[in-house]
C-alpha cells in the first residue's frame, strides 16, 4: 500500500516535470519551426537566446528592480529586438547561400553569446525568485501542484496556441505562409517580405526568450542552460517534422511527458529516451510525424 | 588560372603535382616540428587533423554536414583505451577495436541519417551524438566524469615501445600519413568521383543509375571509421579517454577546423586543425574567450571567406590542394 502511494505520487510528480519540460520544448521547437518556415535557417542560436532571455529577466530584476511580470513582457521584447538585429546584420547576408551556412553561422553566434556569458558569470547558476503571486500550491486531490508550475504549463500552452492561430488563421499569417511558399510573388504584391523575415526571426527568438523567463524560477539562470537543451529540441523538431506548427507544439509536450514517465519506469534511459524515439521515428517516417518531405 | 582551361589529363597531372609538392612540404613540417614544438602537442594535433580529414570526406566530397562526428572520435578513443588497459591488447589491435566500433556506429547512425539531407541530416547527427554522449556518461566502462586514465601504451607489433616519445611520434605520424593518403585515394577513385557527382547533383546521379543511398552510407562509414582511427590513436597518445572527446563541443570544433581550413580541399582540414588547436593551446589562459573567438571565427568564415584558408590560397594561386 505504502509502495503504491509513493509511486503514484512519484508518477504525478514526474508527469508534472515532464509537462513543464514539454512546455519549454514546445515553445522552443515552435520558435525553430517558425524561423525555419520563413528563413529556411535552422537557428542553432536558439538555445543561446533562451539563455539570454533568462539572463535578461535576471538583469531586469537586479539592476532595474523590474518584477517577474514585467520581465515576462520586457525580456522577450528586448531579446526579440536583438534577434531582429542579428537577422539584419548577419543572417540576411547568407540568405542566398546553401542552408547549411545558416546553421554554421548561427552556431558561431551561439558560441559567441554563450562564451561571453560564461566569461562574465562562470558556469554556476544564479537564483531567480518565483513571483510571490504564484507562491504556494494548489491541492488538486491526488497531489500538490505548485502554482508557479501550473502557470508555466498554462502560459506556454496559450502562447503556443496563439502563435498557431496567428499563423494559420489570420491575414498576417496568410501573408507569412504565402511568403514562405513564394517570396518573390508576395513581394510583387507590394508586401515588405524582408521586413517580414526580420520580424519572423525576432518573433521566433522572442518565443525562446519567453521560455527562458518561464524557466528562470524553476531552473537556475546559467550560461550553459541553452546548450543543454538545444540537442533535445533538435530531436523534438526531427520527430515532429519541420514545417508543421501544430506538430511541433504537440511533439514538444508529448516528449516532455514521455521523458517524465521514463524517469519513473526506467530512469537509466531518461536522458536518451527522446533520441531513441527520434531514431525509431526516423526508421518509420523519415520526414517526421507531421512533417512534409524535405 | 590556366589550370581551368587546359585539357583533362593535363589537369589531373597538375593536381598530382600540386598534391605532391604540398605533401612533401607537410611531411617536412611533420618531421621538423618536434624539434621546435612540444612533441605531444604535435601528436595531438596530428590526431585531431586526421579527425578533421575524416569529417571533410563527408562535408567536402558528399556535401553532408555531420554535427555529431565526435561520437565516433570519442567512442573509439574510449574503446581503444579500454582495450589497451583492461583487455591488455597491443596498440595496433586496441586501435583496430576502436576503428571497428566507430565504423559499426557509423553504419547504424548513417543508416538513420542519410535518408535525410542538408540541415535535417545535421540535426539528426546532433541528436544521435548527444545520445552517445549520455551513453558514455552512464556506461560503467567509461568511468563517467573520470574517464579512462593512465592507458598503457605498450609495444607496436611487440617491437617498438611507444612509451618512448620518439617511437610514439613516428607511430602517430605514420598513422596520420596513411590516413591522409587513404582520404586522397578515396576521393580520387571512381568511388570518389561518384560521391562528388552526388554532391553536385543528386537527382542526376540517381537517374544515371547509381544507388545513391549506398554510396552515401559507404562514405559515412569510411568517415566514421577514420574519425575512429584518429580518436583511438589520440587515446594512446594522451593516455586517457574522457567525456570531452565525445561531447558536443568537439563536434563543433571539427566543423570549425574544416570550415576554416577549407571544405573540400585535401589540406584544408589539416591547416584548420593546426590553427584551431594552436589557438586553444595558446589562448587557454583567457578561459572562455576561446569559445568567443571560435564563434567569431565561425561567423567570419561564413560571412567573409567561405573557401577557407587553403581554399582561398588554391583559388588565387590556381592550385589544386
Amino acid at each position: 500500500m505504502y509502495l503504491v502511494a509513493i509511486s503514484a505520487q512519484q508518477l504525478y510528480g514526474q508527469l508534472l516535470i515532464g509537462l513543464i519540460n514539454g512546455s519549454f520544448y514546445a515553445l522552443l521547437s515552435l520558435g525553430l519551426a517558425v524561423i525555419f518556415g520563413m528563413l529556411n535557417v535552422v537557428n542553432f542560436a536558439h538555445g543561446a537566446f533562451y539563455m539570454v532571455g533568462a539572463f535578461t529577466a535576471y538583469f531586469l530584476l537586479q539592476y532595474a528592480g523590474a518584477n517577474y511580470w514585467l520581465a515576462l513582457v520586457l525580456s522577450p521584447l528586448i531579446v526579440g529586438l536583438l534577434g531582429a538585429l542579428t537577422e539584419r546584420l548577419f543572417i540576411r547576408r547568407i540568405a542566398s547561400l546553401d542552408h547549411l551556412y545558416g546553421l554554421l553561422l548561427t552556431f558561431g553566434l551561439a558560441l559567441v553569446i554563450q562564451g561571453l556569458f560564461q566569461n562574465e558569470f562562470g558556469s554556476s547558476g544564479k537564483p531567480y525568485p518565483s513571483p510571490k503571486e504564484l507562491a504556494g500550491v494548489y491541492n488538486v486531490g491526488f497531489m500538490f501542484l505548485p502554482k508557479y508550475r501550473a502557470w508555466v504549463i498554462v502560459c506556454s500552452f496559450f502562447v503556443c496556441m496563439a502563435t498557431w492561430f496567428a499563423i494559420e488563421k489570420t491575414r498576417l499569417g496568410a501573408y507569412l505562409r504565402a511568403a514562405t511558399e513564394n517570396p518573390a510573388l508576395v513581394r510583387a504584391f507590394g508586401i515588405n517580405v524582408p521586413l517580414m523575415i526580420t520580424a519572423t526571426y525576432g518573433f521566433g527568438v522572442a518565443l525562446a526568450a519567453l521560455a527562458g523567463v518561464l524557466a528562470a524560477p524553476i531552473y537556475q539562470v546559467r550560461p550553459g542552460m541553452g546548450a543543454d537543451i538545444i540537442a533535445v529540441v533538435f530531436a523534438v523538431v526531427v520527430i515532429g517534422g519541420m514545417g508543421s506548427i501544430l506538430g511541433s507544439i504537440l511533439t514538444g509536450f508529448a516528449l516532455g511527458v514521455i521523458e517524465g514517465l521514463t524517469k519513473v519506469f526506467y530512469p537509466e534511459i531518461s536522458n536518451t529516451v527522446v533520441f531513441v524515439i527520434m531514431a525509431i521515428v526516423l526508421i518509420i517516417r523519415p520526414s517526421g510525424l507531421f512533417g512534409r518531405v524535405i | 588560372m590556366s589550370a581551368v582551361a587546359t585539357a583533362a589529363p593535363d589537369r589531373a597531372q597538375h593536381q598530382r603535382r600540386d598534391f605532391a609538392i604540398a605533401g612533401v612540404l607537410m611531411l617536412a613540417l611533420i618531421a621538423a616540428a618536434p624539434f621546435f614544438v612540444y612533441p605531444f602537442f604535435v601528436m595531438e594535433m596530428l590526431c585531431v587533423a586526421l579527425f578533421a580529414c575524416a569529417f571533410n570526406l563527408l562535408i567536402g566530397y558528399v556535401g553532408l554536414l555531420s554535427f555529431g562526428h565526435a561520437m565516433f572520435f570519442g567512442m573509439a578513443s574510449y574503446v581503444s583505451a579500454h582495450a589497451a588497459k583492461v583487455w591488455e591488447l597491443d596498440p595496433l589491435p586496441a586501435i583496430l577495436c576502436g576503428v571497428a566500433v566507430a565504423a559499426a556506429m557509423g553504419l547504424v547512425a548513417g543508416a538513420l541519417a542519410i535518408r535525410s539531407t542538408g540541415i535535417y541530416f545535421a540535426m539528426i547527427t546532433v541528436a544521435l551524438s548527444q545520445m552517445v554522449y549520455f551513453f558514455c556518461v552512464e556506461a560503467p566502462f567509461t568511468h563517467g566524469e573520470d574517464g579512462i586514465q593512465s592507458v598503457p601504451q605498450g609495444r607496436v607489433l611487440g617491437l617498438f615501445d611507444i612509451s618512448n616519445t620518439t617511437n610514439l611520434y613516428i607511430f602517430v605520424a605514420v598513422i596520420f600519413v596513411l590516413g591522409f593518403l587513404f582520404v586522397y585515394r578515396t576521393i580520387n577513385s571512381p568511388f570518389g568521383e561518384i560521391l562528388k557527382a552526388i554532391r553536385e547533383n543528386q537527382p542526376r546521379a540517381i537517374s544515371l543509375g547509381y544507388r545513391v543511398p549506398l554510396y552515401k552510407l559507404a562514405a559515412f562509414v569510411l568517415s566514421a571509421g577514420l574519425a575512429g582511427l584518429a580518436g583511438a590513436t589520440k587515446a594512446l597518445v594522451v593516455q586517457n579517454a574522457s567525456l570531452s572527446d565525445v561531447g558536443f563541443q568537439m563536434s563543433g570544433e571539427v566543423v570549425l577546423m574544416t570550415l576554416l581550413g577549407g571544405m573540400g580541399t585535401l589540406y584544408g582540414p589539416v591547416v584548420g586543425a593546426v590553427v584551431v588547436v594552436s589557438m586553444q593551446n595558446y589562448l587557454a589562459q583567457y578561459g572562455e574567450w576561446v569559445t568567443v573567438i571560435q564563434g567569431a571565427v565561425f561567423v567570419a568564415c561564413v560571412l567573409l571567406f567561405r573557401r577557407g584558408i587553403v581554399g582561398e590560397i588554391a583559388h588565387w594561386a590556381g592550385l589544386s590542394l
